[in-house]
């Protein structure tokens, strides 16, 4: 049987859900071997081991923190010449599709972004023009390279017993160029990772920029909150929180959309999400169209008001 | 300075996107536009050149007739002058193609710095500055919130989930910018009329180098197998607030979906 590589992301000993949803579409394809950017750690190995992994590789070189994108792609390449591989998966984030699109250059090999499945003769599916079309694509030369979106398969474990495995790699000079000068962490909002989340509560102008029942409503749904552009561009709310076109998607069972008009931009960005809630003032907003249920009406109030029946309810 | 920005011209996202028989964009069903990413581009392109006196820019693109908008567009704005790939043998090129016939038209065009938009809006890759990047061999600041130049390097600032990081790289190189890094202008009606006087240069696959074999649709290494517009949404409830009507109908959906 082939082998199928995929990036495992992880932070702190944490593997990422991205990751065993890529180990549970890798084994249809073949059996995943999982490439971890840093030092070997037994609990990173136990995990993906948990969900199907017959081999990880950890690598730990330098130039892969020090510089962006062009290290990992050349560690990846090399790793792969020795490897009989079906496929390349990676998690559809911006750093992965970068990481990517220099494997497919690297490899002369086809590449598909932002994959929502794929089958086991590789045939992935992707939900383009803002969520308008569902195309299916094959890739036809070469190692197929797939990027792969978050939420596209539910983790299921598969238990196998594999050793880590560290991994030397040659930094070319050449991938030494964009140089990581600083890096200035950023304070976790103790909600759930927004692509990862089953219930997204999100803002809009229609706030007035007040967020506050948009958080509360998210934390007494263990959900995350996001923003439209108009949102983040008034500077109420962070870019990284920013859902649409040039932000997140978000594909959660809920998304509730609270003074959102629902432009092209935005839809784009949660359009295939299970449920769709919308509050606003205005009747003619466009994301009534998408909504289960729409509420014309000030979201202050209807927020503050289910907010309180819930915590009523909880006791 | 010598600055390239690439533009593309894409169908206007506000109106009904859709494919061809060939599984491929379809460009001709719809009104196109410069890229709205795109034009984040030139902005800083002319932004550089509104600080230094050394500045040309020059919008390249690649497509059909009508991608010549996407020029004319950035010309408007203030770009110094154009280049338009266009060669019959281009329609239904992959990325890697696409990459490969910038790539040596950037060589060609022997610029200090690319910018780029952050993705495409009809495709949406975001993937064409890493591997123009690859196949050039030069570094590459990508997905820059801010862009500043020096006489030989670039810095970006480039926010992730978990840090905001920042990245230096000498020139040349090629840098892509977020929708982040400050408002596009508009063109004045001094830059429009302005505009028709810029030269523009036609090149062709020949004037590259490159052969009409080695793209198109013929030559992706992947392809479509089947486009499908989604189904339309069955319209769902819509209420109008009246004496907590809203919170009540907000919760019964909730409980119902068992999300509370």
């Amino acid at each position: 049987m082939s082998e199928v590589l995929i990036v495992a992301e992880q932070a702190e000993s944490h593997v990422s859900k991205p990751a065993l949803e890529l180990l549970t579409l890798a084994r249809r394809l073949g059996e995943p071997v999982a490439v971890v950017f840093g030092e070997t750690e037994e609990t990173v190995t136990k995990t993906l081991a948990e969900y199907g992994a017959t081999r990880v590789l950890f690598i730990a070189d330098p130039a892969i923190t020090d510089y962006l994108v062009a290290p990992k792609a050349e560690a990846l390449a090399q790793v792969a010449a020795d490897l009989d591989l079906a496929a390349i998966l990676i998690t559809s984030s911006p750093e992965g599709k970068e990481i990517a699109g220099r494997l497919a250059v690297k490899l002369e090999s086809g590449l598909i972004t932002d994959a929502t499945d794929i089958a086991a003769d590789g045939t992935t599916t992707q939900s383009v023009f803002a969520g308008n079309w569902t195309v299916t694509a094959a890739v036809t030369r070469g190692i197929p390279v797939v990027t792969v979106k978050p939420n596209a398969a539910t983790p299921e474990a598969a238990p196998s017993e594999p050793a880590a495995e560290q991994v030397t790699v040659t930094i070319s000079d050449a991938a030494k160029t964009a140089r990581i000068v600083s890096s200035e962490p950023k304070q976790s909002s103790g909600r759930p990772e927004l692509t990862e989340a089953a219930v997204v509560v999100s803002g809009g102008r229609g706030t007035g920029g007040d967020f506050a029942e948009i958080e509360d409503l998210a934390d007494v749904l263990g959900g995350a909150v996001g923003a439209s552009r108009a949102a983040v561009d008034a500077g109420w709310y962070p870019y990284a929180y920013q859902i649409g076109q040039t932000g997140k998607t978000v594909s959660p069972q809920l998304y509730i959309a609270a003074g959102i008009s629902g432009a092209i931009q935005h839809r784009a960005g949660m359009q295939t999400s299970k449920a769709i809630v919308a509050v606003n003032k205005d009747a003619e907003a466009p994301i009534f169209a998408l909504a289960d249920l729409g509420v014309v009406g000030d979201l202050h109030k209807v927020l503050s008001g289910a907010i309180e029946e819930i915590k009523k309810r909880k006791g | 300075m010598k600055i390239v920005v690439l533009v593309k011209h894409v169908p206007d996202a506000t109106g009904e996107r859709s494919f061809a028989a060939d599984g491929t964009v379809d460009r001709t069903s719809s009104d196109g536009l410069l890229s709205e990413l795109d034009e984040y581009a030139v902005e800083q392109a002319l932004q550089i050149a509104d600080e230094r006196d050394d500045v040309e820019v020059v919008a390249m693109t690649l497509g059909p007739d009508d991608a010549a908008d996407a020029i004319k567009r950035s010309l408007q704005m203030g770009s110094s002058a154009g280049i338009h790939i266009i060669d019959d043998a281009v329609h239904g090129s992959d990325a890697l193609a696409t990459s490969s016939l910038l790539a040596e038209a950037i060589k060609k065009s022997a610029p200090d710095l690319v910018i780029c938009g952050m993705a495409s809006t009809d495709g949406t890759m975001g993937v064409i500055p890493a591997m123009i990047a690859e196949r050039l061999g030069w570094p590459a600041a990508t997905l820059g919130a801010t862009l500043s130049v020096a006489d030989d390097h670039v810095t970006i600032r480039r926010d992730t989930d978990v840090a905001s990081l920042t990245i230096e790289a000498g020139l040349p190189a090629i840098v892509s910018v977020t929708d982040q890094s400050g408002e596009a202008r508009y063109p004045s009606m001094k830059g429009i009329l302005a505009a028709k006087k810029k030269p523009v240069e036609s090149w062709t696959l020949a004037d590259l180098g490159i052969d009409t074999t080695a793209v198109g649709l013929d030559a992706a290494c992947s392809k479509v197998v089947q486009t499908t517009p989604r189904p339309p949404k069955e319209p769902g409830r819509v209420i109008t607030d009246e004496d907590g009507a809203g919170s009540a109908a907000l919760v019964d959906f909730l409980t119902a979906g068992k999300y509370v």
